[in-house]
Protein backbone atom coordinates (compact mmCIF):
# COMPACT_ATOMS: atom_id res chain seq x y z
CA UNK A 1 0.00 0.00 0.00
CA UNK A 2 1.08 3.55 -0.79
CA UNK A 3 0.42 5.79 2.54
CA UNK A 4 -1.32 9.32 0.99
CA UNK A 5 1.23 11.98 1.28
CA UNK A 6 -0.57 14.46 -0.69
CA UNK A 7 -1.31 17.29 1.58
CA UNK A 8 2.09 17.60 2.74
CA UNK A 9 3.12 18.63 -0.30
CA UNK A 10 1.49 21.65 -2.37
CA UNK A 11 3.42 24.48 -0.58
CA UNK A 12 5.41 27.18 -2.51
CA UNK A 13 8.93 25.30 -2.13
CA UNK A 14 7.46 21.87 -3.48
CA UNK A 15 6.42 23.73 -6.51
CA UNK A 16 9.75 25.01 -6.64
CA UNK A 17 12.01 22.03 -6.43
CA UNK A 18 9.19 20.04 -8.32
CA UNK A 19 9.90 22.60 -11.06
CA UNK A 20 13.86 22.91 -10.93
CA UNK A 21 13.76 18.80 -11.52
CA UNK A 22 11.11 18.81 -14.31
CA UNK A 23 12.61 21.48 -16.13
CA UNK A 24 16.26 20.41 -16.05
CA UNK A 25 15.09 17.07 -17.22
CA UNK A 26 13.11 18.65 -20.14
CA UNK A 27 16.80 20.57 -20.95
CA UNK A 28 18.93 17.44 -20.39
CA UNK A 29 16.78 15.74 -22.95
CA UNK A 30 16.77 18.88 -25.45
CA UNK A 31 20.53 19.97 -25.14
CA UNK A 32 22.24 16.50 -27.38
CA UNK A 33 19.53 17.85 -30.53
CA UNK A 34 20.91 21.59 -29.85
CA UNK A 35 24.61 20.43 -29.89
CA UNK A 36 23.72 18.12 -32.92
CA UNK A 37 22.32 20.75 -35.26
CA UNK A 38 25.27 22.85 -34.48
CA UNK A 39 27.55 20.09 -35.00
CA UNK A 40 26.23 20.30 -38.62
CA UNK A 41 28.00 23.63 -39.10
CA UNK A 42 31.38 22.05 -39.28
CA UNK A 43 30.77 20.63 -43.14
CA UNK A 44 27.28 20.87 -43.82
CA UNK A 45 26.42 24.46 -43.67
CA UNK A 46 23.08 24.09 -46.28
CA UNK A 47 21.40 21.51 -43.82
CA UNK A 48 21.93 23.46 -41.15
CA UNK A 49 20.46 26.46 -43.22
CA UNK A 50 17.85 24.21 -43.77
CA UNK A 51 17.24 23.38 -40.38
CA UNK A 52 17.14 27.80 -39.07
CA UNK A 53 14.95 28.09 -41.65
CA UNK A 54 12.56 25.24 -39.95
CA UNK A 55 13.01 27.04 -37.03
CA UNK A 56 11.09 30.23 -38.61
CA UNK A 57 8.08 28.25 -38.65
CA UNK A 58 5.76 29.62 -35.55
CA UNK A 59 5.28 26.04 -34.33
CA UNK A 60 9.36 26.00 -34.22
CA UNK A 61 9.18 29.24 -32.70
CA UNK A 62 6.97 28.48 -29.90
CA UNK A 63 8.94 25.49 -28.87
CA UNK A 64 12.15 27.62 -28.56
CA UNK A 65 10.14 30.12 -26.23
CA UNK A 66 9.07 27.07 -24.53
CA UNK A 67 13.34 25.67 -24.10
CA UNK A 68 13.78 29.91 -23.12
CA UNK A 69 11.32 29.89 -20.50
CA UNK A 70 12.68 26.73 -19.01
CA UNK A 71 15.62 27.50 -18.97
CA UNK A 72 14.92 31.12 -17.10
CA UNK A 73 12.77 28.40 -14.40
CA UNK A 74 16.07 25.95 -14.13
CA UNK A 75 18.16 29.05 -13.50
CA UNK A 76 15.77 30.83 -11.34
CA UNK A 77 14.91 27.81 -9.71
CA UNK A 78 18.84 27.15 -9.16
CA UNK A 79 19.60 30.74 -7.72
CA UNK A 80 16.56 29.88 -4.96
CA UNK A 81 18.18 26.78 -4.23
CA UNK A 82 22.25 28.63 -4.18
CA UNK A 83 20.43 31.42 -1.51
CA UNK A 84 19.03 28.74 0.57
CA UNK A 85 22.53 26.94 1.04
CA UNK A 86 25.14 29.81 0.80
CA UNK A 87 23.40 32.66 2.24
CA UNK A 88 22.92 31.79 6.29
CA UNK A 89 19.44 32.10 7.58
CA UNK A 90 18.52 34.41 9.87
CA UNK A 91 15.88 32.64 11.73
CA UNK A 92 13.80 29.84 10.79
CA UNK A 93 10.43 31.29 9.19
CA UNK A 94 12.99 33.57 6.67
CA UNK A 95 10.80 34.33 4.24
CA UNK A 96 12.96 33.10 1.01
CA UNK A 97 10.67 29.93 -0.03
CA UNK A 98 8.56 33.10 -1.78
CA UNK A 99 12.05 33.67 -4.11
CA UNK A 100 9.97 31.04 -6.07
CA UNK A 101 7.98 33.90 -7.25
CA UNK A 102 10.96 36.09 -8.64
CA UNK A 103 11.99 33.24 -10.96
CA UNK A 104 8.21 32.40 -12.15
CA UNK A 105 8.03 36.08 -12.98
CA UNK A 106 11.16 36.24 -14.70
CA UNK A 107 9.96 33.25 -16.93
CA UNK A 108 6.90 35.09 -17.51
CA UNK A 109 8.40 37.89 -18.52
CA UNK A 110 11.75 36.99 -20.44
CA UNK A 111 9.05 34.39 -22.18
CA UNK A 112 6.87 37.45 -23.00
CA UNK A 113 9.80 39.85 -24.46
CA UNK A 114 11.55 36.75 -26.48
CA UNK A 115 7.54 36.00 -28.31
CA UNK A 116 7.87 39.71 -28.92
CA UNK A 117 10.89 39.85 -30.63
CA UNK A 118 10.74 36.43 -32.28
CA UNK A 119 6.72 37.22 -34.45
CA UNK B 1 -25.99 14.55 17.26
CA UNK B 2 -24.28 14.12 13.31
CA UNK B 3 -22.06 11.57 12.64
CA UNK B 4 -18.25 11.79 11.67
CA UNK B 5 -17.44 9.19 9.28
CA UNK B 6 -13.58 7.78 9.82
CA UNK B 7 -11.76 5.73 7.03
CA UNK B 8 -8.98 3.92 9.28
CA UNK B 9 -5.86 1.46 7.54
CA UNK B 10 -6.02 -1.75 9.21
CA UNK B 11 -3.62 -3.70 7.82
CA UNK B 12 -0.09 -6.03 9.13
CA UNK B 13 3.53 -6.24 8.55
CA UNK B 14 3.24 -7.40 5.17
CA UNK B 15 1.69 -3.99 3.85
CA UNK B 16 -1.65 -6.27 3.27
CA UNK B 17 -4.68 -4.66 4.55
CA UNK B 18 -7.10 -2.31 3.74
CA UNK B 19 -9.30 0.46 5.37
CA UNK B 20 -12.60 0.12 7.66
CA UNK B 21 -15.00 2.87 8.04
CA UNK B 22 -16.34 4.03 11.83
CA UNK B 23 -19.13 6.24 12.44
CA UNK B 24 -18.43 7.88 15.34
CA UNK B 25 -20.54 10.74 17.48
CA UNK B 26 -19.65 14.40 16.08
CA UNK B 27 -18.61 16.04 19.26
CA UNK B 28 -17.84 19.96 20.03
CA UNK B 29 -14.43 19.14 21.03
CA UNK B 30 -12.59 16.77 19.88
CA UNK B 31 -8.98 15.88 18.65
CA UNK B 32 -8.23 13.08 15.83
CA UNK B 33 -6.69 10.88 19.07
CA UNK B 34 -10.17 11.31 21.10
CA UNK B 35 -11.61 9.71 17.71
CA UNK B 36 -9.28 6.81 17.53
CA UNK B 37 -9.47 6.22 20.98
CA UNK B 38 -12.91 6.36 20.64
CA UNK B 39 -13.11 3.78 18.14
CA UNK B 40 -11.01 1.04 19.82
CA UNK B 41 -12.81 1.74 23.24
CA UNK B 42 -16.33 1.57 21.76
CA UNK B 43 -16.07 -0.63 18.74
CA UNK B 44 -12.99 -2.06 17.44
CA UNK B 45 -10.68 -3.53 20.52
CA UNK B 46 -8.57 -4.62 17.85
CA UNK B 47 -7.47 -1.41 16.54
CA UNK B 48 -3.43 -1.03 17.48
CA UNK B 49 -2.24 2.77 17.67
CA UNK B 50 0.66 4.47 19.68
CA UNK B 51 0.56 7.01 22.19
CA UNK B 52 1.34 8.15 25.36
CA UNK B 53 0.65 11.86 27.02
CA UNK B 54 -1.84 12.77 24.97
CA UNK B 55 -0.70 16.28 25.34
CA UNK B 56 1.78 17.21 22.58
CA UNK B 57 4.65 16.60 24.29
CA UNK B 58 6.63 12.91 24.05
CA UNK B 59 5.67 12.67 20.27
CA UNK B 60 4.36 9.18 20.31
CA UNK B 61 1.20 9.78 18.22
CA UNK B 62 1.84 11.43 14.71
CA UNK B 63 -0.23 9.71 12.31
CA UNK B 64 -0.83 10.40 8.29
CA UNK B 65 -4.21 12.27 8.98
CA UNK B 66 -5.77 13.00 5.59
CA UNK B 67 -2.76 12.98 3.31
CA UNK B 68 -0.71 14.81 5.94
CA UNK B 69 1.26 13.54 8.71
CA UNK B 70 0.16 15.08 12.07
CA UNK B 71 0.16 14.82 15.93
CA UNK B 72 -3.22 13.44 16.21
CA UNK B 73 -3.10 14.77 19.77
CA UNK B 74 -3.01 18.10 18.87
CA UNK B 75 -5.43 17.74 15.41
CA UNK B 76 -8.84 19.19 16.37
CA UNK B 77 -11.24 17.38 13.74
CA UNK B 78 -13.02 20.82 13.19
CA UNK B 79 -9.45 21.59 11.73
CA UNK B 80 -8.82 18.31 8.96
CA UNK B 81 -12.51 16.93 8.19
CA UNK B 82 -13.82 17.38 5.13
CA UNK B 83 -17.43 16.93 4.83
CA UNK B 84 -17.56 14.98 8.14
CA UNK B 85 -14.88 12.62 6.69
CA UNK B 86 -11.40 11.76 8.11
CA UNK B 87 -8.78 8.98 6.48
CA UNK B 88 -6.11 7.82 9.05
CA UNK B 89 -3.29 6.17 8.04
CA UNK B 90 0.39 5.22 9.83
CA UNK B 91 3.03 7.18 8.76
CA UNK B 92 5.01 6.54 5.90
CA UNK B 93 8.64 5.53 5.28
CA UNK B 94 8.63 3.28 7.96
CA UNK B 95 7.54 -0.18 7.79
CA UNK B 96 3.70 -0.95 9.71
CA UNK B 97 3.67 -2.77 12.26
CA UNK B 98 0.00 -3.07 12.64
CA UNK B 99 -2.60 -0.71 11.81
CA UNK B 100 -1.61 2.43 12.69
CA UNK B 101 1.37 1.47 14.10
CA UNK B 102 4.93 2.06 12.35
CA UNK B 103 8.26 0.17 13.33
CA UNK B 104 10.51 3.28 14.36
CA UNK B 105 13.97 1.62 14.27
CA UNK B 106 15.39 2.52 11.10
CA UNK B 107 14.33 5.90 11.74
CA UNK B 108 16.06 6.05 15.00
CA UNK B 109 19.39 4.11 13.49
CA UNK B 110 19.62 7.11 10.94
CA UNK B 111 19.93 9.69 14.12
CA UNK B 112 22.88 7.23 14.88
CA UNK B 113 24.02 7.10 11.26
CA UNK B 114 23.72 11.14 11.32
CA UNK B 115 26.81 11.13 14.65
CA UNK B 116 23.46 12.66 16.70
CA UNK B 117 25.16 11.32 19.88
CA UNK B 118 26.35 13.44 22.37
CA UNK B 119 30.00 13.72 23.48
CA UNK B 120 31.16 16.30 26.26
CA UNK B 121 34.29 17.82 26.75
CA UNK B 122 33.73 17.57 30.46
CA UNK B 123 32.81 15.34 33.24
CA UNK B 124 30.34 16.08 35.69
CA UNK B 125 33.08 17.16 38.44
CA UNK B 126 33.73 20.43 36.21
CA UNK B 127 31.28 23.24 36.64
CA UNK B 128 28.56 23.48 34.22
CA UNK B 129 29.56 25.10 30.99
CA UNK B 130 28.23 28.76 30.30
CA UNK B 131 26.69 29.18 27.10
CA UNK B 132 25.78 32.94 26.85
CA UNK B 133 22.52 33.15 24.36
CA UNK B 134 24.20 35.99 22.41
CA UNK B 135 26.14 33.54 20.92
CA UNK B 136 25.72 33.28 17.50
CA UNK B 137 26.69 29.10 17.35
CA UNK B 138 24.15 28.49 20.25
CA UNK B 139 21.28 30.79 18.62
CA UNK B 140 21.66 28.39 15.79
CA UNK B 141 22.03 25.24 18.08
CA UNK B 142 18.60 26.13 19.58
CA UNK B 143 16.53 27.19 16.79
CA UNK B 144 16.85 23.10 16.08
CA UNK B 145 16.78 21.91 19.76
CA UNK B 146 13.33 21.63 20.39
CA UNK B 147 12.74 18.50 18.25
CA UNK B 148 10.84 15.83 19.95
CA UNK B 149 11.36 12.52 17.58
CA UNK B 150 7.86 12.41 16.43
CA UNK B 151 9.50 11.35 12.65
CA UNK B 152 5.96 13.86 11.17
CA UNK B 153 9.18 15.36 9.35
CA UNK B 154 10.57 12.17 8.19
CA UNK B 155 7.13 10.75 6.82
CA UNK B 156 6.43 14.24 5.16
CA UNK B 157 9.61 13.84 3.10
CA UNK B 158 9.61 12.99 -0.24
CA UNK B 159 13.31 12.38 -1.04
CA UNK B 160 13.38 9.55 1.99
CA UNK B 161 10.53 7.96 0.02
CA UNK B 162 12.31 7.75 -3.25
CA UNK B 163 15.33 7.13 -1.30
CA UNK B 164 15.43 5.04 1.73
CA UNK B 165 18.99 5.41 2.51
CA UNK B 166 18.49 9.38 2.47
CA UNK B 167 19.10 10.17 6.40
CA UNK B 168 16.24 12.37 6.73
CA UNK B 169 15.49 16.01 8.47
CA UNK B 170 15.19 14.95 11.90
CA UNK B 171 18.57 13.12 11.80
CA UNK B 172 20.07 15.72 10.28
CA UNK B 173 18.09 18.91 12.20
CA UNK B 174 20.08 17.14 15.71
CA UNK B 175 23.13 16.72 13.60
CA UNK B 176 23.17 20.25 13.13
CA UNK B 177 22.53 21.02 16.69
CA UNK B 178 25.70 19.19 17.77
CA UNK B 179 27.91 21.07 15.20
CA UNK B 180 26.74 24.38 16.68
CA UNK B 181 27.02 23.03 20.23
CA UNK B 182 30.37 24.46 21.37
CA UNK B 183 30.12 21.66 24.40
CA UNK B 184 30.38 18.93 21.95
CA UNK B 185 33.74 17.29 21.39
CA UNK B 186 32.88 15.24 18.63
CA UNK B 187 31.48 18.44 16.11
CA UNK B 188 33.74 17.38 13.18
CA UNK B 189 33.04 13.96 13.51
CA UNK B 190 29.52 14.82 13.40
CA UNK B 191 29.82 17.51 10.48
CA UNK B 192 31.61 14.34 8.48
CA UNK B 193 28.63 11.89 9.73
CA UNK B 194 26.24 14.32 8.18
CA UNK B 195 27.86 15.64 4.90
CA UNK B 196 28.73 11.76 4.13
CA UNK B 197 26.39 9.47 1.99
CA UNK B 198 22.92 9.73 1.93
CA UNK B 199 23.31 12.93 4.07
CA UNK B 200 22.29 16.63 3.90
CA UNK B 201 23.54 16.00 0.11
CA UNK B 202 20.63 14.07 -1.16
CA UNK B 203 18.19 16.91 0.34
CA UNK B 204 16.38 18.76 -2.65
CA UNK B 205 15.09 21.54 -0.86
CA UNK B 206 11.69 20.48 -1.30
CA UNK B 207 10.57 21.76 2.29
CA UNK B 208 7.90 19.19 3.37
CA UNK B 209 9.77 18.59 6.60
CA UNK B 210 9.57 22.25 7.29
CA UNK B 211 5.89 22.76 6.35
CA UNK B 212 4.71 19.50 8.22
CA UNK B 213 6.75 20.24 11.31
CA UNK B 214 4.18 20.68 14.48
CA UNK B 215 6.86 22.33 16.55
CA UNK B 216 7.10 24.84 14.06
CA UNK B 217 11.05 24.01 13.76
CA UNK B 218 12.93 24.00 10.14
CA UNK B 219 14.55 20.94 9.19
CA UNK B 220 15.57 22.95 5.92
CA UNK B 221 17.23 25.48 7.84
CA UNK B 222 19.46 22.81 9.55
CA UNK B 223 19.95 20.61 6.50
CA UNK B 224 21.18 23.99 4.20
CA UNK B 225 23.06 25.03 7.12
CA UNK B 226 25.31 22.03 7.03
CA UNK B 227 25.07 21.80 3.42
CA UNK B 228 27.19 25.47 3.21
CA UNK B 229 29.30 24.08 5.47
CA UNK B 230 29.78 20.96 3.41
CA UNK B 231 30.99 23.62 0.36
CA UNK B 232 32.68 25.51 2.94
CA UNK B 233 34.71 23.11 4.42
CA UNK B 234 35.81 21.79 0.48
CA UNK B 235 37.04 25.02 -0.09
CA UNK B 236 38.92 24.74 2.88
CA UNK B 237 37.11 26.49 5.98
CA UNK B 238 36.69 24.58 8.94
CA UNK B 239 34.39 24.09 11.58
CA UNK C 1 30.41 10.55 -3.40
CA UNK C 2 27.33 11.82 -2.86
CA UNK C 3 29.25 15.08 -1.46
CA UNK C 4 31.65 15.29 -4.28
CA UNK C 5 28.57 15.08 -6.53
CA UNK C 6 26.85 17.91 -4.63
CA UNK C 7 30.12 20.16 -4.36
CA UNK C 8 30.77 20.02 -8.43
CA UNK C 9 27.03 20.14 -9.01
CA UNK C 10 27.07 23.84 -6.95
CA UNK C 11 30.50 24.88 -8.74
CA UNK C 12 29.35 24.10 -12.21
CA UNK C 13 25.99 25.76 -11.08
CA UNK C 14 28.01 29.13 -10.31
CA UNK C 15 29.64 29.01 -13.25
CA UNK C 16 26.90 28.13 -15.40
CA UNK C 17 25.08 31.27 -13.91
CA UNK C 18 26.64 34.15 -15.60
CA UNK C 19 27.12 31.70 -18.76
CA UNK C 20 23.33 31.26 -19.18
CA UNK C 21 22.72 35.11 -18.48
CA UNK C 22 25.03 35.83 -21.52
CA UNK C 23 23.25 32.82 -24.08
CA UNK C 24 19.99 34.38 -23.26
CA UNK C 25 21.07 38.28 -23.74
CA UNK C 26 22.56 36.67 -27.20
CA UNK C 27 19.15 34.17 -28.19
CA UNK C 28 16.71 37.37 -27.22
CA UNK C 29 19.21 39.63 -29.18
CA UNK C 30 19.67 37.51 -32.15
CA UNK C 31 15.89 35.86 -32.56
CA UNK C 32 14.85 39.10 -33.75
CA UNK C 33 14.31 38.38 -37.82
CA UNK C 34 15.13 34.94 -37.60
CA UNK C 35 18.40 32.71 -37.49
CA UNK C 36 21.24 32.12 -40.50
CA UNK C 37 23.99 29.82 -40.03
CA UNK C 38 25.60 33.03 -41.99
CA UNK C 39 25.29 35.33 -38.93
CA UNK C 40 25.53 33.10 -36.05
CA UNK C 41 29.27 31.81 -37.64
CA UNK C 42 29.77 35.27 -38.42
CA UNK C 43 29.87 36.11 -34.62
CA UNK C 44 31.72 33.22 -33.37
CA UNK C 45 33.79 31.79 -35.96
CA UNK C 46 37.69 32.71 -35.01
CA UNK C 47 36.32 34.17 -32.01
CA UNK C 48 38.94 33.46 -28.72
CA UNK C 49 36.48 35.33 -26.57
CA UNK C 50 32.95 33.11 -27.99
CA UNK C 51 35.36 29.78 -28.17
CA UNK C 52 36.05 30.26 -24.89
CA UNK C 53 32.40 31.04 -23.54
CA UNK C 54 30.82 28.52 -25.17
CA UNK C 55 33.76 25.87 -24.51
CA UNK C 56 33.03 26.59 -20.84
CA UNK C 57 29.44 26.42 -21.02
CA UNK C 58 29.74 22.91 -22.74
CA UNK C 59 32.37 21.36 -19.93
CA UNK C 60 29.90 22.88 -17.49
CA UNK C 61 27.13 21.40 -18.94
CA UNK C 62 28.44 17.90 -19.12
CA UNK C 63 29.45 17.80 -15.49
CA UNK C 64 25.93 19.47 -13.75
CA UNK C 65 23.25 17.90 -15.91
CA UNK C 66 24.47 14.13 -15.72
CA UNK C 67 24.91 14.81 -11.37
CA UNK C 68 21.06 15.72 -11.36
CA UNK C 69 19.93 12.95 -13.97
CA UNK C 70 21.68 10.53 -11.66
CA UNK C 71 19.75 11.53 -9.16
CA UNK C 72 16.34 11.43 -11.23
CA UNK C 73 17.10 8.01 -12.40
CA UNK C 74 18.05 6.96 -7.99
CA UNK C 75 14.77 8.30 -7.04
CA UNK C 76 12.18 8.35 -10.10
CA UNK C 77 12.95 5.02 -11.31
CA UNK C 78 14.39 1.31 -10.82
CA UNK C 79 17.25 1.77 -11.53
CA UNK C 80 19.72 0.92 -8.71
CA UNK C 81 22.25 3.51 -7.49
CA UNK C 82 25.29 1.83 -9.47
CA UNK C 83 23.60 1.77 -12.72
CA UNK C 84 22.22 5.72 -12.26
CA UNK C 85 25.48 6.46 -11.95
CA UNK C 86 26.50 4.56 -14.88
CA UNK C 87 24.03 5.78 -17.31
CA UNK C 88 24.71 9.16 -16.23
CA UNK C 89 28.25 9.04 -16.63
CA UNK C 90 27.90 7.96 -20.52
CA UNK C 91 25.11 10.99 -20.74
CA UNK C 92 27.63 13.25 -19.51
CA UNK C 93 30.17 11.77 -22.03
CA UNK C 94 27.69 11.80 -25.16
CA UNK C 95 27.40 16.16 -24.04
CA UNK C 96 30.89 16.64 -23.77
CA UNK C 97 31.59 14.67 -27.58
CA UNK C 98 28.37 16.24 -28.93
CA UNK C 99 29.08 19.72 -27.37
CA UNK C 100 32.71 19.80 -28.56
CA UNK C 101 31.52 18.65 -32.00
CA UNK C 102 28.98 22.00 -32.07
CA UNK C 103 32.16 23.79 -30.60
CA UNK C 104 34.13 23.14 -33.23
CA UNK C 105 31.24 23.62 -35.86
CA UNK C 106 30.81 27.47 -34.73
CA UNK C 107 34.18 28.74 -33.88
CA UNK C 108 37.01 26.99 -36.15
Amino acid sequence: MAISNKNARGHTSYWASIGHRLSGLALAAFIPFHFLVLSLAVNDRTSLDGLLSLADQPLFKIGEWGLVVLLVIHMAFGIRVLILELVPWRHGKDGRTNLVWVGVIAAIMIGIYFLVRAF
Amino acid sequence: MTTLRVKIWRGNENEEGEFQTFDVPARENQTILDVVTEVQRVQEPGLSYRFACRVGVCGSCAMTVNGKPRWTCRTHINAVAKDGEITIEPLRNMPVIKDLTCDMTEFFQKWQKAGGKFDGTITRKDPVATLPPSDLKRQKADAGIECINCAVCYSACDTVNWDSDYLGPAALNRAWTLVNDERAANRQEVLDKAIGDSGCSSCHSQGNCTAACPVGLSPSQSIHGLKRMSLLSFLGKGI
Amino acid sequence: MDRKLYILQRLTALVLLPLIIGHLIVILYAIKGGLTSAEILGRTQGSLWWGLFYGLFVVSVAVHAPIGLRNILKEWTPLNNQTSSVVSFLFGLLLLILGSKALVGVIF
